[in-house]
């Protein structure tokens, strides 16, 4: 008896287990169509010819598939010295950030000198200081050093932050002390401590410091925007607002133009999947 | 073990070692820092008591700059119109907490979804707002001939209309952004002991109680987090209203950044674009202050 009851409480949560997955799922595949949809009309519109998105009610498959759009966007967008724009200033703005940052940061993790706190405590205030405060004196001096239009204004001015500063400087803390005091022992100096034992322990902040810092500079628009005025100095994101701003309802070539726009990052993270995951949890959470 | 006793003394001993090494180590950032950012945080304050385009000399004006802000229209409807769209902030918890939720199930399959709703977060603003602007677009664009087929009769106008553009970007935003903060609440939810939701429901608690009185709680933090993060990046918002809107029409969606952007950068009055961003950093600053006054007499 007492078994029979067992047997049929076990099968009502299975099927309560059973429903509630599948309401989940109905959910899950709602929810997900919408946040996809914009990027299947994007690619789909991309490849329609110019006519055809007026259709009423709208085509989901282009007829025909028109793949000259993208050799059109290209070429009009002049694409190719917009990435190697976008890579060029994206590289060395993260390589510039991770070197300054880390060596700075040990300095406030590790070093003791006369005035380190209250330094420390200026970098801190001044991350509550929005960039809309800095950016025209900045803009100003830039000018100043006829530097406006060339890399080192998108390049230089983004290359020190406050914020991976403090990111590392609290990662850094977290490093036990017993692991440097062996290389003191041998005579390490303090660059070799950084260099061999603080940095190599430190991989995953500095990757994760390294990937936001790219993937902001990536998509970064407004400073591109101020300091760039002309087509071959331009970002992706500038080059891309500026080509809506010549082609407004260009649809087709629009769309096309955006798609190669995101496909490099696509790829991007979903072969670097989890470690995206993990970076915003780390820098949302504990920097 | 002696030894590094011997040599911790020495350190104490030869303190002004580290003096020139610590500024070694800082050199390059705070060279940086002093001419990025903190000489420009005193020079901008100082240029929001002048007038200067760059190209006459600098005339010294007093407090002329904040007194015609306090008269300026414009600089309260771009005010209003920033709050405005900080009405996606609770709503975007609430989608991200939704997802969050939903993800959090040990369900096959599930890190496909995950990996869907974080797409719009990597991909370039840019490049989205373009296709939301195709998206809402009155006559042609997808959402129109949705809600035309579902039997809407005269669906709305969305970024062409100053009513309803606002809205528009919101949505858009949300969008945008609740994949970001889906994690940060995934992770928040995996961080509470499942033995809690055990022994709830072992003394019959409900799943809405389970909800109220285990899950909310632990969310204090990531809350409050998302609440002053939020309300920084919207203080700042502009590439969205720069991209698929140009502030308009007519200037419904032109944002507190979007006008330092253009007395700055457009119409080139540097003295007067630095007195509306110090203003802007004013209300920042109390509405941060604020928000973590509230969040610790919550917490």
């Amino acid at each position: 008896m007492e078994s029979l009851e067992r047997e049929l409480s076990r099968k009502r949560s299975k099927r309560i287990e059973f429903v509630k997955n599948t309401i989940s799922y109905i959910l899950l595949l709602a929810i997900g169509a919408t946040m996809i949809l914009p990027f299947i009309w994007m690619v789909s519109t991309s490849l329609k010819e110019a006519g055809a998105v007026f259709a009423y009610p709208p085509e989901w498959i282009p007829n025909p598939f028109v793949f000259r759009n993208y050799s059109d966007a290209w070429e009009s967008v002049r694409f190719g010295r917009l990435f190697v724009n976008s890579i060029f200033v994206a590289v060395c703005t993260t390589a510039g950030q991770v070197i300054t940052s880390s060596l700075a940061a040990y300095a406030f993790a590790r070093l003791d000198f006369p005035g380190k706190n209250k330094l420390f405590l200026c970098y801190l205030a001044t991350m509550m200081i929005p960039g809309q405060i800095t950016m025209i004196p900045v803009f100003i001096l830039l000018k100043e050093l006829n530097w406006i239009n060339t890399y080192k204004a998108l390049i230089v001015p983004m290359m020190f932050t406050a914020y991976g500063t403090f990111m590392l400087r609290q990662f850094f803390m977290t490093i036990p002390k017993d692991l440097e005091d062996a290389a003191v022992m041998d005579g390490c100096s303090k660059f070799g401590i950084y260099w061999r034992v603080i940095l190599p322990l430190s991989k995953p902040a500095l990757a994760t410091l390294a990937t936001f810092t790219f993937l902001g500079n990536w998509n970064n628009f407004m400073w591109p925007l101020i300091v760039t005025n002309s087509e071959e100095m331009r970002t992706l994101p500038v080059g891309l607002a500026s080509f809506q701003g010549l082609y407004n309802t260009d649809w087709t070539l629009l769309m096309a133009a955006s798609v190669i726009v995101i496909i490099p990052v696509i790829i991007i993270y979903i072969f670097n999947q989890r470690f995206f995951t993990k970076g915003v949890v780390m820098s949302g959470l504990k920097g | 073990m002696e030894n590094t006793k011997k040599k911790k003394k020495k350190k104490l001993f030869f303190i002004s070692d580290d003096t020139l090494t610590g500024y070694a180590f800082l050199g390059p950032n705070i060279s940086g820092f002093l001419l990025f950012t903190l000489i420009p945080i005193v020079v901008s304050f100082g240029l929001a008591f002048v007038e200067w385009d760059l190209l006459t000399p600098v005339k010294f004006t007093g407090f002329a700059n904040f007194i015609k802000l306090i008269h300026d229209k414009n600089f309260w409807y771009y005010l209003y119109n920033t709050f405005y769209f900080m009405l996606g902030i609770p709503l975007g918890m609430f989608a991200s907490l939704a997802l969050a939720i939903l993800i959090n199930q040990k369900l096959k399959g599930i890190v496909v979804f995950r990996t869907v709703f974080f797409l719009p977060v990597i991909s370039s603003m840019v490049a989205c707002a373009i296709v939301w602007r195709w998206i809402y677009n009155p006559d042609y664009g997808l959402l129109n001939a949705f809600l035309s087929w579902i039997g809407v009769r005269n669906p709305p106008p969305w970024i062409a209309s100053t009513s309803w553009a606002k809205p528009a970007l919101i949505i858009m935003g949300i969008w945008q952004s609740a994949g970001y903060n889906m994690l940060l609440y995934l992770a928040a939810l995996q961080g509470i002991p499942g033995e809690l939701y055990e022994s709830a429901g072992m003394d019959g608690a409900t799943k809405w109680q389970q909800f109220w009185y285990i899950t909310w709680p632990s969310l204090t933090f990531v809350n409050f987090f998302i609440v002053i993060i939020g309300i920084i990046n919207g203080f700042q918002a502009f590439g969205i209203q720069y991209v698929m809107t140009s502030g308009g029409p007519a200037d419904s969606t032109t944002t507190i950044v979007y006008y330092i952007f253009n007395h700055a950068f457009m119409w080139f009055n540097m003295g007067y674009a630095s007195a509306v961003a110090w203003a802007l950093f004013i209300f920042m600053f109390g509405f941060t202050l604020l928000q973590w006054k509230l969040g610790k007499q919550e917490g």
